[in-house]
């Protein structure tokens, strides 16, 4: 029971840190590493307002989440809108932004003691014998939240329908009046504002450090590469392989095997299915 | 002033002994062949002088050991990215690798430094193509993001499992007889791989590679299985980091997780980046400016990574064409205003 418990709530985790990236990369094709990095920032930004400025918790996460989005936005306004469509660079510069936010973070601000931000709600519950913290169960329902609001932001709003646009084919949105350069800084402020999200939520469960950022960025592409790039529904499903495959070698083999299990995942996905478990390769798919 | 800016342009003109040296003439008289080979000799004489300049700083020294092992991982870096078109941002993986397996080579079966150099470097090179081969099918982006989890994976494996020494690393390895076999070892080597690669992609296998960068379906389709040449080209710049890795390990006679670390990834791509990407001798230029910054700046700690990380990016967004680029362009033409 505790492993099917757990396992949701480690699934919920890996696709709440992976939405951020798939939709950036849906909308305007940027890898973009810098997604960990972002993470991180958010957490760290919080964490600043709240003990540094002593500014309640609500109005800490609301500007953290404000201020990482528009960090996320100017990164692509003002440095990756000039190398656009070079993939090579794309990926070298979106790295080395987040290697120069991470690193500079380890160097200027996160070192001596720990970091950590507090649960939004203390306290547990009993789900059927195994006693689950109420974080844990926000984590799961937030990030139902999230897929759900998300969904229908990008089905049911003018903007959300320019980016579904401009990720489908990007000449006809041109043709049809939407500007892909506004539209891709509106992705890449949007994905950074759910990595903000995702870092807020979970990292209460454990303290901020600047490892998470590679780590968030690693899970991020274990599942976006197994469920196919780009695609929603995979990545979701793939949060839930990744996860399970987790919390059951976790449980039978022991904690050591965990790290394994991601590249395992990658590698087998790209033996069997390259394309991901939902990737269509030839086929006109919906990226967003 | 934005007038005057329109009514004029820059106009680049090949210079006349550029020109005339490109054929056949090459050899006509000695003014052009100087022309030619200046470049190429000034880079070999720089390097080989450059331990005997360096006599009264032994500090120095061995700063210079290291940028040659950081160049052998930014040639192959080069040539993986801007002729076969992957991007590897895991040269760390070919360092650690070549470490170990120099180091296990070296200690338990006794094998001497001269033999455990040349062993790391291929089985070295064939360990990371094994590792990297499931990855080969894919295109850029993928394949960056799954090699840039290798180095960190490996070492978190070691760490976990507490194999090859764990934490504690691999000791006792034999050094190099002198330091001056060392610093000689490594400029030759260095010098070889980049004249030869630099050889190797104007060859036919070279026009291969550069098919399978440019339009992968176009390769396939004539019938050339793309994936071997991935391969190929995995091993060779795999084998470039597992001779750095492996020298490496005997110089400080000693193989351990921090050759995993994050700067054996990032400093090849920076070199890269600054020095000129697809020029081959332009990352050796660039891990010459920048090794000595990062040893300038190792008191800082972590800020040195970013600090190249900005000067990374500050490179690929204002000047992406790096410095050798611009050098050649310098070099071989001429350029002046003319009005439209």
């Amino acid at each position: 029971m505790d492993i099917l418990i757990y396992g949701v709530i480690n699934s919920a985790t890996l696709a709440l840190m992976a939405l951020g990236f798939t939709l950036v990369y849906g909308v305007s094709r940027l890898p973009n590493f810098a997604h960990g990095a972002l993470y991180v920032l958010a957490g760290y930004i919080c964490w600043l307002l709240l003990n540094r400025l002593g500014l309640p918790y609500i109005l800490a996460i609301a500007l953290a989440l404000g201020l990482v989005a528009v960090v996320g936005g100017a990164m692509y306004q003002l440095i990756l809108v000039r190398i656009r469509g070079m993939s090579i660079s794309e990926i070298i510069a979106s790295y080395a932004i987040g290697l120069a936010i991470l690193e500079g973070l380890r160097w200027g601000g996160l070192k001596g003691g720990t970091f950590t931000l507090p649960a939004f709600l203390e306290g547990s519950v009993d789900i059927a014998g195994v006693s689950v913290d109420f974080q844990r169960i926000l984590v799961v329902v937030l990030g139902a939240l999230l897929v759900g609001l998300l969904y229908f932001f990008v089905n049911h709003t003018r903007l959300g329908l320019a980016l579904k646009g401009m990720a489908q084919d990007e000449r006809a949105a041109l043709t049809l009046g939407i500007d892909s350069d506004r539209m891709a800084v509106a992705s890449m402020a949007l994905g950074s504002l759910s990595a903000a999200v995702a870092a807020l939520i979970l990292l209460p469960l454990g303290s901020i450090v600047v490892e998470a950022g590679y780590h968030v960025l690693i899970m991020a592409v274990a599942v976006c590469i197994v469920g196919g790039l780009g695609s929603w529904t995979g990545a979701i499903l793939a949060a839930f392989v990744i996860g399970f495959a987790q919390i059951l070698t976790t449980a039978y083999l022991g904690a050591h095997f965990q790290v394994v299990v991601a590249i395992l995942a990658i590698i087998l996905t790209l033996i069997l299915r390259p394309s991901g478990l939902f990737g269509k390769q030839k086929e006109l798919e919906e990226r967003v | 002033m934005a007038k005057a800016h329109e009514s004029r342009r820059k106009e680049r003109l090949d210079r006349g002994v550029k020109v005339r040296s490109d054929g056949v003439y090459a050899v006509a008289s000695w003014r052009e062949m100087a022309f030619l080979l200046g470049p190429r000799l000034l880079l070999i004489a720089g390097l080989m002088v450059m331990p005997l300049v360096l006599w009264p700083a032994p500090y120095w020294q061995k700063v210079l050991t290291i940028i040659c092992i950081y160049s052998l991982l930014a040639i192959g870096f080069d040539f993986l990215a801007h002729y076969v078109g992957l991007v590897s941002l895991g040269g760390a993986l070919y360092i650690g690798v070549g470490a170990y397996i120099s180091a296990l080579l070296n200690t338990e079966m006794g094998l001497p430094l001269w033999a455990t150099i040349p062993l790391a470097t291929v089985l070295g090179g064939m360990v990371c193509t094994v590792l990297l081969w499931p990855c080969l099918p894919l295109r850029g982006v993928y394949f960056a993001i799954v090699s840039l989890m290798f180095p960190l994976l490996a070492a978190r494996l070691i760490e976990a499992f507490d194999i090859f020494g764990g934490t504690d690393g691999i000791m006792g390895l034999d050094g190099f007889p002198n330091k001056w076999s060392e610093m000689y070892v490594l400029i030759i080597c260095l010098l070889l791989a980049l004249f030869a690669l630099r050889r190797l992609v104007n060859e036919d296998v070279g026009l291969v590679f550069r098919g399978v960068k440019d339009n992968d379906q176009s390769v396939k389709a004539s019938g050339i299985d793309i994936t071997r040449y991935k391969a190929l080209g995995v091993f060779i710049a795999s084998s470039l980091g597992c001779l750095g890795g492996a020298c490496l390990a005997h110089i400080y006679m000693w193989a351990g997780i921090s050759q995993f670390a994050l700067d054996f990834s990032i400093i090849p791509i920076a070199a890269t980046v600054v020095g000129g990407g697809g020029t081959l001798a332009g990352p050796v230029i660039g891990c010459l400016i920048l090794v000595p910054i990062s040893e300038l700046l190792r008191d800082f700690g972590t800020l040195r990574i970013a600090v190249y990380a900005l000067i990374l990016m500050a490179f690929i967004v204002f000047k992406s064409e790096g410095l050798m680029s611009y050098g050649a362009r310098k070099y071989n033409q001429f350029e002046h205003w003319v009005e439209i």
